[in-house]
């Protein structure tokens, strides 16, 4: 099977599936000519030429409500924003409009769009760049959010995003891009959204993570193995909503141990609804309290060493393991 | 326009007899715009407005029925009493909407003239707003965009001079609202709302620029309401009772066009009378539909949310979608 990165498996997902659908178009600020701010899309203006890759001015609002309008009449746009943190600048069009529009008309209307672009922190590139609004996005009844933590992953959740029917926000990180894994070339192999992924099985604490950190949940699991001689399960999410909380549930009640791992502010984080779903459904499964690692609660910090302090770390991970198996 | 007016009317009595809720934004005195814009779409031309709905729905072609059970919150209601009076829809009717956010339609007007010129047909979207919605973001962001991609889309300033309580004098900076265009160099025009004729004639002309060379433009339109910015506002604090007596008596559009349409002998006292009646007759039609109605069920209120959940048999997605 061949390796790609996961620049490349975004790359190729796009490519197949603008190959596959006319009404599919990429478009965003930079992606056309300049090949993309994070060379996702390099290539793709050769390829596909400037119907199909449409770079805008700056104007998260103005693109992004364009794009839905658009998708009202069947265009497929895939917008992107070259970093999560701009959804703010169009959170209405956003989160009234794709997330209301088929509510309001009693079902008549439908928005098959896609947002994709990078939500991370660990790049010093300071406050207002370094959100990762899965947690807000998915709070809104309407869309469906997608955080993929592999370059296969990235690739079968792409395919499938972009056909859905509905709104689609897919979160990629910028650390991740380099990042190489086996993705295969089959070009009708899809992920399904809302199926999560038992990267790391094991018996004795279930992590429940998705993203970056299952890197580093599973990084933490080998330390835990050697030095501990513990076994931990590392679940990935891959989607937030819709929830795979089947897998959840069924690896809490073998384990009886749980630690969320997210890069996220820990107010109404994702963790905090999963830490609220699981002492809701498997109460008698738990041996002891359900423990998270989140980003450290103050907005992104620049200063880099100080910043890596403050996201979840292989540390923190190994740290917070040992609590719950001690608790 | 009758069937308009009678339609506000009856919807006003209805909200004060307490059927109603939220908003009722209406739409008497400005019918000749709705009526005059619409009237002019051919097949691939499309239409999309704020909360000030109830005009453009009618002059589409949507059933007044559906318009008023929908009013009401009945599962009879054109989205199943689920959006209320700023959400109508039809896609049929290439109308889409509808909105609650000043100006937040507007990027998804410019939307649908994009998706007309990708899937190469010859059409146009005409975007509505009102005078206050000119000093949103998002306007200038759609209008930047219209322009620089050529796309067919036409931006309509319904200037009924107040947005709810503040004129255009507190309110918006600079020479005029149309001329704002000018910075986008998208061509602009104005044209006097209370006349049907006048609406038709500059609105054909900026729609065969957009339908034929892919061409926006924004056109201002002078028009007035005689209620206040919803049913809620007193309307006291920022106009007169001498002046909206001045527009009701003087530059109604239905008592314009109705003595034009008697000067040419098209109709007569009786057969104005008639088509009085009948639009009177029909809104109280459509109020009794909506009155026997029954609500939607709580079972109702998690559908039409996701396009896979209503369609479980072509879902692929696994999982939760919803979280109670």
């Amino acid at each position: 099977m061949p390796v790609l990165t996961y620049r490349e498996a975004v790359r190729a997902a796009l490519s197949e599936e603008l190959a596959r659908d006319e009404n599919v178009v990429l478009m965003g600020e930079e992606v056309a000519q300049f090949n993309g701010a994070y060379k996702v899309s390099e290539g793709l203006l050769d390829k596909f030429g400037p119907k199909r890759i449409v770079d805008t001015p700056i104007s998260e609002a103005g693109f992004i409500g364009t794009g839905i309008g658009a998708s009202m009449l069947g265009i497929r746009p895939v917008m992107e924003l070259m970093f999560w943190s701009f959804y703010s600048v169009a959170f209405d069009q956003i989160l009234n409009n794709a997330a209301n529009v088929r509510y309001m008309s009693g079902g008549l209307i439908n928005c098959p769009i896609v947002i994709r672009g990078p939500a991370n922190g660990g790049t010093n590139v300071g406050a207002t760049h370094s959100h990762t609004p899965e947690n807000v996005l998915a709070n809104h009844p309407g869309v469906k959010v997608v955080v993929p933590s592999t370059p296969a992953d990235a690739k079968g959740l792409l395919k499938s995003a972009i056909r859905d029917n509905d709104p689609v926000f897919f979160l990629e990180n910028t650390i991740l891009y380099g990042e190489k894994g086996e993705v295969s070339d089959d070009k009708d192999l899809l992920i399904p959204l809302g199926l999560a992924d038992v990267k790391r099985e094991g018996t004795d604490l279930t992590i429940v993570t998705y993203g970056r950190c299952v890197l580093h949940s599973l990084a933490a699991a080998e330390i835990i193995a050697e030095k501990h001689g513990a076994s931990v399960e590392v679940v990935d999410l891959r989607s937030i909503r819709p929830l795979d909380f089947d897998t959840v549930l069924k690896s809490v009640a073998k384990t009886h141990r749980v630690l969320i791992v997210e890069e996220q502010k820990p107010f109404c984080s994702v963790g905090s609804q999963l830490g609220f779903m699981i002492q809701e459904e498997a109460f008698d499964e738990l041996d002891a309290p359900i423990l998270r690692v989140s980003t450290l609660d103050a907005p992104a910090i620049y200063s880099p060493p100080m910043e890596t302090v403050q996201l979840p770390s292989i540390e923190r991970v190994v740290a917070a393991v040992l609590k719950v198996l001690a608790s | 326009m009758m069937r308009i007016r009678r339609f506000e009317e009856r919807s006003l009595r209805a909200y004060q007899g307490k059927k109603i809720g939220g908003f009722l934004h209406l739409y008497i005195g400005q019918e000749a715009v709705a009526v005059g814009c619409c009237s002019l779409m051919g097949a691939d031309d499309h239409v999309i407005t704020a909360y000030r709905d109830h005009g453009h729905a009618i002059a589409v072609g949507m059933d007044t029925k559906a318009l008023m059970a929908e009013l009401y919150g009945k599962v009879t209601g054109c989205s199943k009493g689920k959006g209320g009076s700023m959400h109508y829809f039809a896609p049929s009717l290439n109308y889409w909407g509808g909105h609650g956010i000043v100006g937040g339609q507007i990027p998804l007007g410019t939307g649908l003239a994009y998706g007309v010129k990708y899937q190469g047909k010859k059409g146009a979207a005409m975007a509505f707003m009102g005078d206050g919605a000119v000093n949103q973001g998002a306007v200038h962001e759609a209008m930047n965009l219209a322009a620089l991609w050529d796309l067919p889309c036409i931006f309509v300033i319904e200037n009924n001079r107040y947005s709810m309580g503040t004129s255009q004098l507190r309110s918006s900076a600079g020479p005029g609202l149309a001329e704002r265009a000018a910075a986008y160099g998208i061509n602009w025009s104005k044209c006097y709302g209370h006349d049907i004729y006048e609406v038709r004639d500059t609105m054909n002309e900026v729609l065969q620029l957009a339908r034929n060379e892919h061409k926006p433009s924004v056109v201002e339109i002078d028009t007035y309401r005689y209620r206040g910015h919803s049913v809620a506002d007193p309307d006291k604090t920022y106009r007169t009772r001498d002046e909206i007596d001045d527009y009701r008596k003087n530059k109604d559009p239905l008592i314009a066009f109705k003595a034009t349409l008697l000067a040419e002998g098209v109709l007569t006292e009786d057969s104005s009378s008639v088509i009085d009646q009948e639009a009177r007759a029909e809104a109280d039609l459509a109020a009794e539909f909506a009155e026997a109605s029954p609500y939607p069920t709580p079972e109702d209120i998690q559908k039409d949310v996701y396009w896979e959940a209503d369609h479980p048999d072509q879902r692929t997605s696994q999982g939760r979608l919803f979280f109670n």
